[in-house]
């Protein structure tokens, strides 16, 4: 393909296909009318359609001028606004309104949700509860996945008979649905029928139940889920491991550089940024950990997790926007915390 | 020969040589090490095949055959098959007669469901991810932390406006409906992924062959793509596996005909008010087991065959 030179931009009243600004004006103008003058269900196509041409419009103006970021981005950005960012914003105006699901009246109250979900005298030491557990949790099973996860990638790394079939057993507790191996996490720990209680009984003579102090309620949910997890993180360690290319280490042996040096210098800038990610999914995911503790103590022992306590309000409680703003107070710890993570991330990245 | 071979090495237990190669010793340690990682989803394997009295005897029962006398008689079950037949069919009243569970539906919709997002989500998201890469936008750190932030919220709050959203559209209970949110949901990762195998790549490659009159399309399908196979099988692998398994949004959305096997099966061992049927979630989540590990054994040599394209990195 020959490079042409990029076509000046359309003039706003010009009907050509790639004139995204009318696109927007007609869009907007046709969708406010429609909601105003139509039904809901057929307004809600009309305002799709609309939103559909006005993408086009982006699209084709994009591939005249050469913009290719925005194309290759548009398909991605169109189904996470469809499916995540407009359910997130819906959500977002929902927490400055008093609703409940289970009723039909809604009525507007500013920041008052925030501030019952932060100094009501019930609600709120609930929340701080459930917030300093997740913190826990978050820091306990992260901490145990990215070890074991990175041990178990260091056992793999090395090419050795019958690898395949040894690393597919590894794989396995990842694919596993939650709700069975959950429900068997709790025939593991029970203190009559389970094998854990009968190995410590046989070795003790005593009843041994693992899940009757907090202690022993986190310790049972972080082994579960480290267990479930890890094989994520060394996937992904293993993933960068592999990919080393094999000449570096074999100069490295002919100049004779120690085994830990060959890891720092060789091995660890191709698994950097795969660890990072690692760290990053998993904390994201730890924060929103709730089926294991539904399981395993229905929040009991002091267990309850925000993202538990969440789906207590908004579903069970049918409390729909109180929910909404204090997911909102999580969302905006998670996001500074993620920015500060991305901060140093890529300053070492930089730097190094 | 060299004088120094042990009979060990003659064997096969070479010693390792430092440049990505061990012998039989390492696969003895991996082994052990696998093999105790492995027990607990043993035991459930093991679970769908015991019949239903032994699933709750104390002592634990742990094998199905003794090892000739290996293991002692009382840790020992018969070994059945029945728990898998009762997957599909069996009564659902005591003493009434067996009919279909609508299993081997649920079983369609999960291939069905989780196939098609991963699959659109891979498509979707590498192309969003090459764009990402080598024609950052204005602002392309903000776009890329947006697309994260769709996945730090809980399910429970995305989900509430999904539902209202749905019935006014007419998709809750569709096809299409669950597969565009879960295409959603498996793409932040799909992106974030790889977009980092992207940016490993070396542009000089790219940069020669556009040279050599390759067309920007020609770069990404010959040049760069060829060269992250590992990374979309990892992704693929990572995509089907959380979306196989994913359970909340399954629970709230998907109508009796979309219904997914963890609602069913969350359903199917919680009824009737007996408490955990143990045999039957075992037969239940060990076949559903056999699809997505069967993935993963095929894709594993690409995942685990690296980049061999022979690029100089940068």
């Amino acid at each position: 393909m020959s490079m042409t030179a990029t076509a000046a931009p359309p003039a706003l009243f010009s009907v050509t296909l790639d004139n995204w600004k009318l696109a927007i004006l007609v869009g907007l103008v046709v969708s406010v009318v429609a909601v105003l003058a139509l039904p809901a269900g057929i307004a809600f196509w009309i305002v799709g359609a609309m939103a559909a041409m006005i993408a086009a419009a982006f699209v084709v103006n994009a591939y005249r001028r050469k913009y290719y970021g925005g194309l290759l981005v548009a398909p991605a950005i169109a189904v996470l606004f469809v499916m995540n960012i407009f359910p997130l914003l819906w959500s977002l105006g929902l927490s400055f309104f008093a609703y409940q699901s289970n009723q039909q009246s809604i009525r507007f109250i500013g920041l008052n949700n925030y501030i019952k979900v932060l100094t009501n005298e019930i609600a709120a030491p609930a929340n701080w509860d459930a917030l300093i557990n997740t913190a826990m949790f978050v820091v306990l099973t992260v901490t145990a996945q990215m070890i074991v996860g990175f041990l178990l990638a260091m056992l793999f790394a090395k090419q050795f008979p019958l690898r395949k079939y040894l690393l597919i057993l590894v794989l396995t507790p990842m694919m596993l649905s939650v709700v069975a191996s959950g429900v068997f996490f709790t025939y593991y720990y029970d203190p009559t029928f389970g094998i854990l209680s009968y190995v410590v009984n046989s070795i003790t003579g005593g009843q041994f139940i693992l899940m009757s102090s907090k202690v022993g309620a986190v310790t049972g949910i972080v082994f579960a889920d480290a267990w479930m997890w890890s094989p994520f993180v060394m996937l992904l360690v293993l993933a960068g491991l592999v990919s080393v290319p094999k000449y570096l280490y074999e100069a490295a042996a002919i100049d004779r550089v120690s085994k830990w040096r060959q890891f720092w210098t060789i091995t660890f800038p191709y698994i950097r940024g795969l660890l990072m990610l690692a760290l990053l999914f998993r904390t994201i995911e730890a924060f929103k950990l709730a089926d294991l503790v539904i399981l395993l103590t229905k929040g009991g022992n002091d267990t309850m997790t925000i993202s538990y306590h969440l789906i207590r309000i908004a579903n069970e409680q049918n409390k729909t926007s109180e929910g909404a703003a204090l997911s909102y107070l999580m969302l905006f710890m998670v996001i500074v915390l993620t920015n500060l993570y991305l901060y140093i991330a890529n300053r070492r990245s930089q730097g190094a | 020969m060299a004088e120094h071979n042990s009979i060990w090495e003659t064997l096969g237990f070479r010693k390792a040589s430092g440049v990505g190669e061990a012998g039989w010793g390492r696969t003895l340690a991996v082994a052990i090490v696998s093999f105790i990682y492995f027990l607990p989803v043993l035991f459930i394997i093991f679970t769908a095949f015991k019949p239903q009295d032994a699933a709750l005897s104390v002592p634990p029962t742990l094998s199905p055959t003794s090892l000739f006398g290996l293991i002692p008689e009382q840790f020992v079950f018969t070994p059945t098959l029945e728990n898998f037949g009762s997957v599909f069919m069996r009564s659902m009243t005591a003493g009434g007669a067996p009919e279909p569970t609508g299993f081997d539906r649920y079983f369609f919709n999960s291939i069905v469901i989780a196939s098609s997002s991963v699959l659109l989500a891979l498509v979707i998201g590498t192309l969003a991810a090459f764009g990402f890469s080598r024609y950052p936008l204005k602002g392309n750190d903000t776009y890329l932390f947006i697309i994260l932030t769709t996945r730090m919220l809980p399910a429970i709050v995305v989900i509430i406006p999904v539902i209202l959203m749905f019935r006014v559209v007419g998709l809750s209970g569709s096809y299409t409906g669950i597969i565009l949110l879960y295409t959603a949901f498996n793409l932040a990762f799909t992106i974030w992924m790889m977009k980092s195998f992207f940016d490993e790549l070396s542009l000089d490659v790219e940069d020669a062959a556009r040279i050599d009159g390759s067309s920007d399309t020609g770069v990404f399908f010959k040049i760069a793509l060829p060269q992250v196979i590992a990374g979309l099988a990892a992704t693929f692998v990572f995509g089907l596996i959380l979306t196989w398994n994913e359970f909340l949004f399954a629970l709230l959305l998907s109508g009796p005909d979309t219904r997914t096997v963890p609602v069913a099966m969350n359903q199917a061992v919680s009824s009737g008010g007996r408490g955990t049927d143990w045999t039957l979630l075992a037969a239940i989540e060990t076949l559903f087991l056999i699809p997505v590990f069967l993935v993963t054994f095929f894709l594993q040599n690409h995942l685990l065959r690296g980049v061999t394209f022979g690029t100089v990195k940068r």
